[in-house]
């Protein structure tokens, strides 16, 4: 036993090395420009995402095309394709809760047009000088109407639903570029600069936030410059635990490719399987696990962003500095604005050896988030901890696959009288905290009883890895629910805030938090402003706590309602949801945690940060592209 | 809920019902033990009143002002605690149900005794009771009488809906047992003059603010902080206000509901008492023993009572675009926080919004315009002529009739049935105040209060206190019905003072009337213009006035209208300036307030004496304090000292350019002062 131990340890020891030699000689060739370039168009592609991204996924919805959900003939709804868990299963019960939720009927459908209408398509307004500079570089272009269509929009319902409806669009990028390398993107950048072209970065295309609409007013031709191929990890420095990554890789190949070689990021946004490297670092994400990894901001070392003034840089990857403030964080969070970000060195981790999910059932939302707060307070955060609502509990219970057993059944039956018959919780009241625990196993079981022990003090009740592990599921096919409820007259949307705890309860029958009242609050707006808007129908106002702070909590909203009757569903849509983020700001909330700014959220942040801080970063930006050639107008 | 444009959401169809005719055909006894099941807030968990104590008690902010005040004062922490714990156990409500329904018999049998009706409009029982579903509600009562303080809760109780708990004045507390009736009936007590205790100002609203937070119960209290001795509303008072209305900005409820409520009485049980306080004859304490001796006031005959429950506001639409809420995002919430002057500002204009429709609101009995009417009359008659002594009813029924149609056009509501003919109607109401006035001979008159038996004769001077106190109150019930014609009036009078008919002019010294008088009427700040506008629509309607563009007129056929109007002022131009004329003797120079009061008393009765003065008004005290008010608040007065009495220095040129505007003299200065 032990010689072997010792020379599989010698011989790990001696591949890291390898590995590192390896990066070495990469980091030498690197150096010279005219290798690189070749190298980057030799290497093959190993990425999810081909450039004709509709070759996989959907053009008018989320997500891939072989993935969605539907209301089969029986009227039971059924996830297709086989790429999740719930791929290919009959939910029984999501017919029931769907038309008793909404007050829809699966016999009133509202089908999406079937095809991209190319007609409906601005002609390309090209730049023809930059085309034929472009040609010499022999970077990859294109201006058909389905790639230009793909990337003039996000994942905002409005987006969505224009898509759908064929709605003629006003503007869409001129044409779309795949640069392979940083050196691609220096060179697309110069010549954009030369030829006074616009350039939108693109990078996984789940902006929420309007972020890669084209602006209207753009006049220049729009270049949209995809990341999507920039996709390889460079080198893994395991000495530092640090990664160089090209920030076009999204989230589940960075993962994916980290595991083979035994490591992680750690870094999973509810987006990750499409969401890039470089999106984070242009939003400033938060992963779900940040409590153990740390949000985007804590995982990045170095950063080298194409900007029209040149590339910017540090000089070392100490690991923190102080030379005046971050010039990173001009970076994080810069939307686009400011230039492409190429290549990233981020923090990596050994994969966990254990992981458990758990979750705990409250008698209701106050008792649960005075049970974060605690939680928090204690610093002894699971690496994901979440408590969702009543809504969203009922919400996660109508997603649950067919029984196979009776077995089960009985079992889940006998759960469902012990929590609300024997402990008397009311099942419209009760809420449900996921749980997932990371790290050597010992330590998880400990951590894990000293979270159950808080939670029992606020009423909780151990529910169980399954119901931990289906809230965890829950949030990576909501988006593709979103679309079948479009097929059914429901439009759907959700939107996120950071709130300061406020307040210690000091019972649990009354206890004044701030992150209460803001959702309370945030709910009854919505409810309200439906009501005086012409919904007919109740709308559903969801949210969840899904991180926590030392000094408050991350909310997550899903609202979502009945449009029949309604003329223009999409512009009530918009005013609620305007009435709903004034409620949030009002209520001390902040106006993103993690979607960013974009242009949906624009107006207000004269009001978040003063008009002192607009006026800073507007001297930034004046100073890195004063030809506002990185013209998305997102932000300021 | 309603726009700002009606807020008092008055229609004509309103029915009145009389809850006392129920009273009078079932038992007493079932009524007060009928089943009580009133549906709370929403979001309102079932808490005793030990646990809401302990919950203020426990709050972090009375938490952290105790340790301020340790560091202050030197005291231990747990010392400043007790202490605290000791001003809550004063203040605290204990609301039973078994003392409310104790109350509800008692009640039953007084108001029998004393009200021939009192009628409450059932749709806005209905109102209130869906309001009360929704959000924290806070009921704002006028203030005219002590019955107005429980009358609420007894019709709550009738109603089935909770009872409020009620924000009242210490003195109340310390009358033996019936503090203690009351504070079991919801009541809560706060001590009259706190000043800068900052430890009782941090119990109190940490309790105030929980029970609006935890949607406890309803909150009643008083706008205008007092019971109004002259029946007109007072100047709001917002430190209450300000705590009821925090829980909203801060976010912690979604909503607060304000309910105006106009209490209206034919006749004011107090009415005389009232007289007698302004005149300067102190207020005896409230005791138990005086309640009890006031037994006889309960063999008179007090008319009806009108209660209208207005339409309930919502602090979150009125404040729409006034408050911004994210100034509490700075600041941990439980932490005290003075609010910005736009709060401020508008919180006292939300006060001044509930007081105007709780005026709207108010039910005018006929007597109310009689009141007027005699009043102007008797200000016209020479003293010194005894001949043919008061006016005749003839001349007053058909100038009230007059009356009547003018005060419906501009919008008062009248209790004035359609059965029995009109002249019945005037002479039963008249007849509740035969204390005052009298019909004799087909001649009005007011009666004087008699002497002590035995006394002998009195001195000029008494005879003028004597007569006054009729007068005042008479002008009590003139005054229920000034809110109608306040507006119109001061048009009128602009007119007529500036002489001018440019629109312009007229404006800017209506503008200095609102200004000026803004201690005795309530107006709300900012919206002086359209006052100005609705006020000449009104006259234009019924012919007093002609406008154009850039002019404003009065016509010949339009002067019974806006003489009438200008008369009704005239009283309080004339105390005004009695004031503004004490201040600018040579030997008045650093004064305070209770140096003032008599000295401007006995100069109104010398003036009135020799005639040069013909209103009783500049008698009163609470007419000479708003001037004093109004003239700190126009710079014209300034306050020395804030210590215990303050003393006040007169700026004379100040004070006699402002009698000289008043008096049409001088032009109105608009530049100067910006306060203006």
């Amino acid at each position: 036993m032990a010689s072997d131990s010792n020379s599989s340890e010698s011989q790990r020891i001696a591949q890291q090395r390898l590995r590192i030699i390896a990066g070495h000689l990469q980091k030498h060739k690197d150096d010279d420009s005219g290798t690189i370039a070749t190298e980057c168009k030799a290497e093959a592609n190993k990425g999810t995402v081909p450039r004709k991204r509709q070759e996989i996924m959907k053009w008018n919805g989320w997500g891939y095309s072989d993935s969605k959900f539907l209301f089969n003939k029986k009227g039971q709804a059924e996830f297709t394709g086989k790429r999740y868990r719930l791929s290919g299963m009959v939910l029984p019960s999501l017919q029931d809760w769907f038309e008793n939720t909404f007050g829809a009927s699966v016999n009133h459908k509202s089908p999406a047009t079937p095809a991209l209408n190319a007609s409906a398509v601005p002609p390309a307004s090209l730049n023809e000088a930059f085309v034929e500079d472009l040609k010499a570089t022999g970077i990859p272009f294109s201006h058909e109407a389905e790639d230009r269509v793909f990337r003039a929009h996000g994942h905002c319902l409005h987006e969505i639903f224009a898509l759908r409806e064929g709605k003629k669009f006003e503007r869409v990028p001129d044409m779309v570029v795949w640069p392979n390398c940083h050196n691609d993107v220096v060179k697309i950048v110069e010549l954009a600069c030369k030829h006074n072209v616009c350039l939108i970065p693109y990078g996984g295309g789940t902006s929420v936030t309007s972020a890669l609409e084209c602006p209207p007013e753009e006049t220049r031709c729009i270049v949209s410059l995809d990341t999507s191929q920039m996709n390889r990890i460079l080198w893994i420095d395991e000495k530092n635990l640090v990664a160089h990554v090209e920030a076009g890789i999204i989230g589940q190949d960075l993962e994916r490719l980290l595991n083979e070689s035994g490591y992680c990021t750690g870094h999973e946004p509810d987006s990750m399987e499409f969401s890039s490297l470089g999106g984070w670092v242009a939003t400033r994400a938060s992963g779900m696990k940040k409590n153990v990894y740390g949000n985007i901001e804590d995982l990045v070392i170095h950063l080298k962003v194409v900007t029209p003034r040149g590339v910017i840089e540090k000089s070392c990857q100490g690991p923190r500095m102080s030379t005046g403030p971050d010039i990173h964080h001009f970076i994080l969070g810069s939307e686009g604005t400011l230039g492409v970000v190429t290549e990233v060195t981020m923090k990596i981790r050994p994969i966990p050896e254990y992981q458990k999910y758990g979750s705990v059932v409250f008698p209701n939302f106050e008792a649960g988030v005075a049970c974060l707060r605690e939680v928090a307070k204690q610093r002894c955060a699971p690496a994901s901890i979440r408590l969702m609502d009543n809504e969203q509990f009922q919400f996660g219970h109508a997603l649950k696959p067919q029984v196979s057993s009776i077995f089960t059944n009985f079992v889940e039956g006998l759960k469902k009288f012990y929590i609300t018959k024997f402990k008397g919780f009311d099942p419209h009241q009760l809420v449900v905290a996921t749980l997932l625990f990371e790290g050597d196993r010992e330590r998880v079981l400990q951590h894990e009883k000293q979270v159950y022990d808080i939670a029992a003090t606020f009423g909780g009740l151990a529910a169980g890895e399954d119901n931990g592990q289906r809230g965890y599921i829950l949030t990576f096919v909501i988006a593709y629910l979103r679309d079948l409820g479009m097929d059914y007259y429901v439009v759907a949307e959700s939107f996120e805030t950071s709130v300061p705890w406020d307040s210690l309860c000091f019972s649990l029958l009354l206890s004044f938090f701030r992150v209460l009242d803001l959702c309370r609050n945030v709910k009854e707006r919505i409810n309200r402003e439906c009501k005086e808007r012409g919904v007919q129908f109740q709308p559903l106002t969801s949210c969840r706590v899904t991180q926590t702070y030392d000094a408050g909590a991350c909310v997550y909203f899903y609202f979502a309602f009945n449009y029949r009757g309604l003329a223009d569903p999409v512009h009530t849509y918009e005013r609620v949801e305007h009435a709903a983020r004034e409620e949030i700001l009002a209520n001390g909330g902040s106006l993103s945690h993690h979607h960013g700014v974009g242009k949906l959220r624009k107006e207000w942040m004269k009001e978040s940060i003063s008009s002192l801080g607009v006026g800073m970063l507007q001297s930034v930006k004046d100073y890195v592209d004063p030809d506002n050639i990185f013209g998305n107008r997102n932000l300021l | 809920m309603t726009t700002c444009e009606d807020p008092s959401g008055y229609k004509q169809e309103d029915e009145f019902m009389d809850i006392l005719e129920e009273r009078r055909r079932s038992s007493d006894l079932g009524h007060a033990l009928r089943t009580f099941t009133p549906s709370p807030y929403r979001g309102a968990p079932p808490l005793s009143a030990g646990a809401l104590n302990r919950m203020v008690l426990e709050s972090q902010y009375l938490r952290y002002v105790t340790k301020e005040v340790a560091m202050e004062t030197g005291e231990s922490v747990d010392l400043v605690r007790e202490e605290a714990s000791g001003i809550l156990d004063e203040m605290s409500q204990n609301l039973q149900l078994g003392f409310i329904r104790l109350l509800g018999f008692t009640l039953s049998k007084v108001f029998k005794r004393l009200f021939s009706h009192i009628n409450i409009n059932q749709e806005g029982l209905n109102r209130l009771q869906q309001a009360i579903q929704e959000s924290p509600v806070i009921l704002m009562p006028n203030h005219r009488s002590y019955v107005d303080f429980l009358v609420l809760s007894y019709i709550l109780f009738t109603y089935d809906l909770p009872i409020p708990v009620i924000a009242a004045g210490i003195p109340l507390m310390d009358m033996k047992m019936v503090g203690e009736i009351l504070r079991r009936s919801g009541a809560f007590f706060i001590r009259r003059a706190i000043g800068s205790d900052k430890l009782y100002w941090a119990v109190l609203s940490e309790y105030v603010k929980t029970i609006v937070r935890t949607g406890y119960a309803p909150v009643e209290f008083y706008v205008e902080g007092l019971r109004s001795r002259t029946l007109k509303s007072l100047t709001p008072k917002l430190g209450m206000m300000h705590m009821v209305l925090e829980p909203f900005f801060k976010g912690e409820v979604y909503d607060i509901t304000l309910v105006p409520i106009s209490i209206s009485y034919d006749r004011v049980l107090e009415e005389s008492l009232l007289a007698h306080e302004l005149l300067g004859v102190p207020k005896p304490r409230e005791t138990t023993m005086g309640l009890l001796k006031a037994r006889r006031v309960l063999e008179d005959d007090y008319g009806s009572m009108h209660v209208y429950f207005g339409m309930p506001l919502s602090v979150r639409q009125l404040t729409k675009g006034r408050v911004d809420r994210c100034e509490y995002n700075l600041l941990p919430r439980d932490l005290p926080q003075r609010p910005s002057v736009e709060t401020q500002e508008c919180v006292s204009w939300l006060a001044q919004q509930v007081i105007r429709v709780q005026e709207q609101s108010s039910i005018l009995s006929p007597w109310s315009l009689m009141a007027c009417l005699v009043l102007q009359d008797h200000q016209n008659t020479d003293p010194g002529e005894e001949q043919e002594k008061g006016l005749s009813w003839e001349l007053l029924t058909q100038r009230t009739l007059w009356l009547k149609g003018l005060a419906i056009s501009f919008g008062a509501r009248l209790d004035w049935p359609e059965q029995p003919p009109e002249n019945q109607v005037m002479a039963s109401s008249m007849a509740l105040h035969s204390s005052v006035i009298r019909c004799h001979q087909g001649r009005v008159t007011l009666l004087e209060e008699e002497g002590p038996v035995g006394a002998g004769p009195f001195t000029t001077e008494e005879g003028v206190v004597r007569r006054a106190r009729a007068v005042l109150m008479v002008a009590a019930y003139r005054n229920q019905a000034l809110h109608v014609f306040i507006r119109p009036a001061m048009v009128a009078l602009a007119i007529h003072t500036t002489r001018s008919s440019q629109r312009e002019d007229i404006y800017s010294y209506f503008r200095f009337l609102l200004d000026l008088f803004s201690n005795d009427f309530i107006f709300i700040t900012g919206r002086s213009s359209q006052d100005f506008e609705e006020a000449c629509s009104l006259l234009r309607k019924c012919g007093a006035v002609q406008t154009s563009q850039q002019e404003v007129t009065s016509p010949e056929e339009g002067q019974r209208t806006t003489s009438f109007l200008r008369a009704l002022l005239q009283p309080f131009i004339d105390a005004y300036q009695v004031v503004f004329s004490h201040l600018c003797l040579e030997d008045v120079e650093v004064f305070t307030e209770r140096q003032m009061v008599p000295a401007v008393r006995s100069l109104a009765t010398k003036l009135l004496l020799s005639g040069e003065l013909t209103s009783c008004d500049a008698l009163s005290s609470d007419t000479q304090k708003n001037v004093l008010s109004a003239l700190l608040r126009l710079g014209a007065v300034t306050r020395l000292r804030t210590a215990e009495h303050s003393e006040f220095r007169a700026n004379k040129p100040a004070i006699s350019r402002l009698a000289d505007t008043l008096a049409g003299r001088l032009p109105v200065q608009t530049a100067p002062n910006p306060r203006l």
